[in-house]
């Protein structure tokens, strides 16, 4: 049995969703984690499609242009545009019909959160958002980070562990919201896959893939095959699962 | 992708079916503990039984076990009954110092399927987030989108009671 690490933790309520961090040792200051914490609520506040005084409500209504905005909407835009065009579409900011980059927005801010802990000194932590994870470093000396993946069929269940030194996880599903993607395609629900977890570096990215594949359905297993450092492990709505032939090679 | 190694496990948790909801369309209470290793045996947790009406006043927290005011002692503290849109949910927290021990639920009450669905896959992963760094198993898990506020409202009000931040 492992012995845990002293370990820092915080939790935040934010975006409809809680945000975990657990910073393993060298630890970071209160004022750091208050610094994170601050960040997250900084991108709900500019980017929620809910809230109606958000930068990017203003744009979906045209009260504002994209210079009146953040400088990080039109990078995050940006982004989004590269996205669709590396996912064959199945990645789009425009999936519901009108701009809602929230697919992007939520992985992308844990990683940014997780680089500010990076550059307060912190070489070993885990930021969770929602059940997208960015790791840095290890749990503990030795020990890599354990990361379960939720079984999507039975509520508290782990159907897979990611173990890894700095890994990103993000999982996109249907089970623990409902349906809430879009396959930009057909403008429908997906239905070939219960869920679908890819593992990489940087959260941003690993979690736009994650919607994207879980969009494509069966389709998602070549094109994982075929992303350079990504790996993924798939629950399939019939309860099969499969994993890229990467996964399990140290 | 050097240093990583990834394993299939089946289901390694122990942490299936904290929940069971006997039917739809009537609020019901549950009570869930944590089979979890290395924290302090709860499976035979006791369940309050009973209903609680739709609408009741959320029970103010209440301290259910005193103990001396040594840092060391065992502590058990209710967090509030928080009603959110999905139903009531009210935590239970036992710390030693300022270390959590447990997590479990008072309350955590279903109006409907919906709501069944949602407490029942976000709790148990809320309850394991919550203990993670005391896992010896697991320090994290993907896949599971966190949406009953109230579990955090009444935990944090619960760890305000024991003095912990």
């Amino acid at each position: 049995m492992r012995v845990a690490a002293l370990a820092q933790r915080r939790v935040v309520e934010c975006m409809g969703t809680v945000f975990s961090f657990d910073v393993r040792a060298p630890g970071v200051d209160h004022a750091t984690l208050d610094e994170a914490e601050q960040w997250l609520h900084w991108v709900d506040r500019t980017f929620s499609t809910y809230r109606t005084d958000s930068d990017v409500s203003r744009l979906r209504r045209g009260d504002c242009s994209l210079d009146d905005c953040a400088r990080e909407v039109a990078e995050i835009l940006a982004e989004c545009s590269r996205l669709a065009a590396d996912t064959d579409g199945y990645f789009s900011a425009y999936a519901t019909g009108s701009l809602d980059p929230s697919g992007l927005v939520k992985g992308w801010a844990i990683e940014r959160a997780s680089d500010l802990l990076v550059s307060a000194g912190s070489t070993n932590h885990c930021v969770n958002g929602g059940g997208d994870v960015q790791c840095v470093g290890d749990a503990s000396p030795g020990q890599p980070w354990r990361v379960g993946i939720a079984d999507p069929a039975v509520a508290g269940a782990i159907a897979a562990v990611v173990v890894g030194t700095g890994v990103a996880v993000a999982t996109s599903g249907s089970a623990e919201r409902g349906a809430h993607v879009i396959d930009p395609h057909t403008a429908a629900a997906p239905t070939a896959l219960a869920s679908i977890t890819l593992v990489g570096r940087r959260l941003a990215m690993t979690d736009a893939y994650a919607t994207a594949a879980f969009a494509m359905g069966a389709a998602a297993r070549d094109w994982v095959e075929g992303l350079p450092a990504h790996q993924a492990f798939a629950v399939c709505a019939d309860g099969t699962t499969w994993t890229t032939t990467g996964w399990g090679t140290p | 992708m050097k240093r990583v190694v990834f394993s299939i496990t089946g289901t390694v948790l122990g942490l299936v079916a904290l929940l069971s909801f006997k039917s739809h369309g009537h609020p019901l209470t549950t009570a869930a503990a944590l089979p979890s290793a290395g924290l302090p045996a709860a499976s035979a947790s006791p369940a309050p039984k009973g209903t609680v009406p739709t609408g009741a006043s959320p029970n103010p927290g209440t301290r259910t076990s005193a103990s001396s005011a040594a840092a060391s002692a065992s502590r058990t503290l209710a967090g509030d009954a928080i009603d959110t849109p999905y139903g009531i949910v009210q935590v239970q927290v036992t710390v030693t110092g300022s270390k959590i021990d447990n997590v479990s639920f008072l309350q955590l009450t279903a109006f409907d399927g919906r709501s069944q669905e949602i407490n029942s896959a976000a709790a148990p992963i809320l309850l394991q987030e919550t203990i993670s760094a005391q896992n010896s198993q697991i320090d994290t898990v993907s896949g599971a989108t966190y949406t009953t506020d109230g579990y955090v409202q009444s935990l944090q009000s619960a760890l305000d009671k024991a003095g912990i931040r």
